[in-house]
């Protein structure tokens, strides 16, 4: 059972990879790279059981909240909310003009997006004061944010991370797609990130990791996330940038781009 | 209309801080509204908050020196139903917070009051860095943002009523200093309904915060000299009161406007943009002009800088004599 459950989840990963290579062909821009990178990831979150959202609970009351804070790779997040239901039949054609599919995700353009975001280390902060407020209301919902390696330049993801620590927020879950890739290089050439695990321990958080293109890998670590703990926890994913088309993969020249003809149908060969 | 303005105006009016009237009615509010909560960045005591910190431990936040997390945290929980008023300088939010302040709160129409002391020259001794001089002009560019800027106690503290009350965002802005009480608890407020305080049909001088009591006292001294000054407190600076303006645009047919802000942006650039598409007038700005201001006595700081009483006096002469 667990299995076909797996299999399941890998096919849906593959859906949704080519859901997001074709979305951004149409649209001729976007963030192709790590939206492939954690389709495996997003595939386990929204299909494998893990994250309570709107489509399967109707209460509010009942549901997690999912932010993703480097809002650059919605593709991925908007294929996930399309291919659960989200749209209907609508069709709808991403970074068009009045799109609920902005460039990054609107929450004025759409309601089923928590928040706004793009700008980096700001997804982070919001989802922070969502679990204080959770709290506060005593709701057992869940925040789960997803956030990049590149994101971890931006002074502010660490001002959040220190905070969700300090004020021990244990329904907060960061995921973070570790990819080692941005727009201008590797994340070690760009900047310097030093021991992340270790920085996210020394704040308060507990820190899983995992491989994030492993989809019965995931499926353990979220259960492992799920269990009691009075910190908030990281769930460390290492991916490959561009995971599914070859071609790409681990070239950072694909971070922000969308694929060309010839790309698009290369790329086409190894997702169908 | 009647104002109940403090009778003691001119003989010696009560001082007192503006934000002490935020910290006062937050505690107010929150016996009867348990959605608000307090945010802060480590300057609890300056921004009058820890005695909501101590009445109400569960709902204050404190986030540390870190404005951009205490902004973006303030959305998420607002996004949550809460109301949450975020307490810092004038220097710091908007300017530490400003990407979150305009995708996390603004793009998101999310139900955050940002609270904003030591706004204006007069912050004082801090010196320059701590003397918001551009932040009006910075926050009302934001679409969807409230921007109210109290003149003295009892005015703060109804703009943080009034503010609990919009649904959306609201920026607070007021300066550091004790200033004379103008209005008193019974004055009436409606955030975008300017107040006439004082009459006059010869010139009309708009102005906010601790600026509005030298715009009475320039007034007073020009009706000596045969000038009926009307005096404007315009504590909504957006949404921008533009019956008002079309009134006195009519009446006066000159304007002042005074502030404790850089010329370019301020309420002075308001009221242009304004009169500049539906009544033009003539516009005498007496504000900070395009400099950065430095440590000393508030009072030494406004005459130095042009934005004190002989300022206005001195440009209603000026606008006067023209004809």
């Amino acid at each position: 059972m667990q299995h076909t459950h797996t299999q399941q989840l890998e096919q849906t990963a593959k859906d949704l990879r080519l859901m997001v290579t074709e979305m951004l062909y149409a649209s001729g821009s976007g963030h192709w790279g790590s939206s492939l990178g954690t389709a495996d990831i997003f595939s386990v979150l929204f299909f494998g059981g893990v994250l309570r959202h709107s489509r399967l609970h109707a209460k509010r009351a009942q549901m997690d909240r999912f932010i993703l804070s480097c809002g650059h790779i919605c593709p991925i997040y908007y294929a996930c909310l399309i291919k659960a239901g989200y749209l209907g039949d609508k069709k709808v054609t991403l970074r068009k003009l009045g799109s609920p599919l902005q460039g990054h995700p609107s929450h004025s353009f759409w309601d089923a997006i928590e928040t706004s975001t793009g700008p980096l280390g700001q997804g982070v902060g919001v989802a922070v004061g969502k679990a204080l407020a959770l709290r506060l209301t005593k709701s057992k919902s869940r925040v789960f944010c997803m956030t990049s390696d590149g994101e971890h330049e931006e002074g502010s993801t660490w001002e959040a991370v220190a905070a969700a620590g300090k004020h021990a927020l244990s329904s907060l879950v960061f995921i973070l797609d570790r990819n080692h890739m941005q727009i201008s290089g590797t994340t070690e050439e760009v900047s310097n990130l030093g021991d992340i695990a270790t920085r996210y321990e020394t704040l308060g958080w507990r820190v899983l990791m995992v491989d994030g293109n492993s989809v019965s890998r995931l499926l353990t670590v979220f259960e492992k996330a799920q269990t009691r703990s009075s910190k908030p926890t990281l769930v460390l994913c290492t991916t490959v940038m561009g995971k599914g088309v070859p071609f790409i993969e681990n070239n950072y020249h694909y971070h922000g781009k969308a694929p060309n003809n010839d790309e698009y149908t290369r790329a086409l060969s190894f997702l169908k | 209309m009647n104002l109940y303005l403090d009778t003691t105006l001119f003989t010696g009016p009560e001082k007192k801080s503006c934000r002490a009237g935020y910290g006062d009615e937050l505690l107010e509010l929150a016996k009867k509204n348990k959605k608000i909560v307090v945010l802060d960045a480590d300057l609890a005591e300056s921004l009058k908050v820890s005695e909501f910190r101590r009445k109400y431990p569960t709902r204050f936040f404190e986030m540390g020196v870190a404005e951009a997390t205490m902004i973006s945290a303030a959305a998420g929980l607002a996004l949550e139903g809460f109301t949450p008023f975020t307490s810092s300088f004038a220097v710091f939010t908007p300017n530490q917070a400003l990407s979150q302040i305009r995708v996390s709160v603004a793009y998101n129409r999310a139900n955050v009051k940002i609270v904003a002391s030591h706004a204006g020259i007069t912050t004082g001794g801090d010196g320059a860095t701590h003397q918001a001089l551009e932040d009006i002009a910075i926050m009302r560019t934001l679409p969807g943002v409230t921007v109210l800027a109290p003149a003295d106690y009892w005015q703060a503290r109804k703009c943080v009523r009034a503010a609990a009350k919009i649904l959306g965002p609201v920026y607070i802005r007021f300066g550091r200093s004790d200033v004379p009480s103008i209005t008193t608890e019974k004055t009436p407020f409606q955030v975008g309904r300017a107040q006439v305080l004082q009459e006059g049909r010869d010139i009309a001088i708009f102005a906010h915060g601790e600026a509005v009591y030298r715009a009475l006292l320039a007034a007073k001294e020009l009706k000596k000299h045969g000038i009926r000054a009307a005096v404007i407190n315009m504590h909504t600076i957006k949404p921008l009161d533009g019956k008002i303006i079309e009134v006195y645009a009519k009446k006066c047919k000159r304007f002042i406007v005074t502030e404790d802000h850089q010329m370019a942006g301020g309420l002075g650039s308001a009221i242009a943009e304004y009169t500049a598409q539906h009544c033009p007038v003539p516009i005498s700005l007496v504000a900070v002009r395009d400099k950065f201001g430095e440590s000393g006595d508030p009072e030494k700081l406004i005459k130095k800088y042009h934005i004190d009483t002989d300022d206005i006096i001195e440009a209603a002469h000026k606008m006067m004599d023209k004809k």
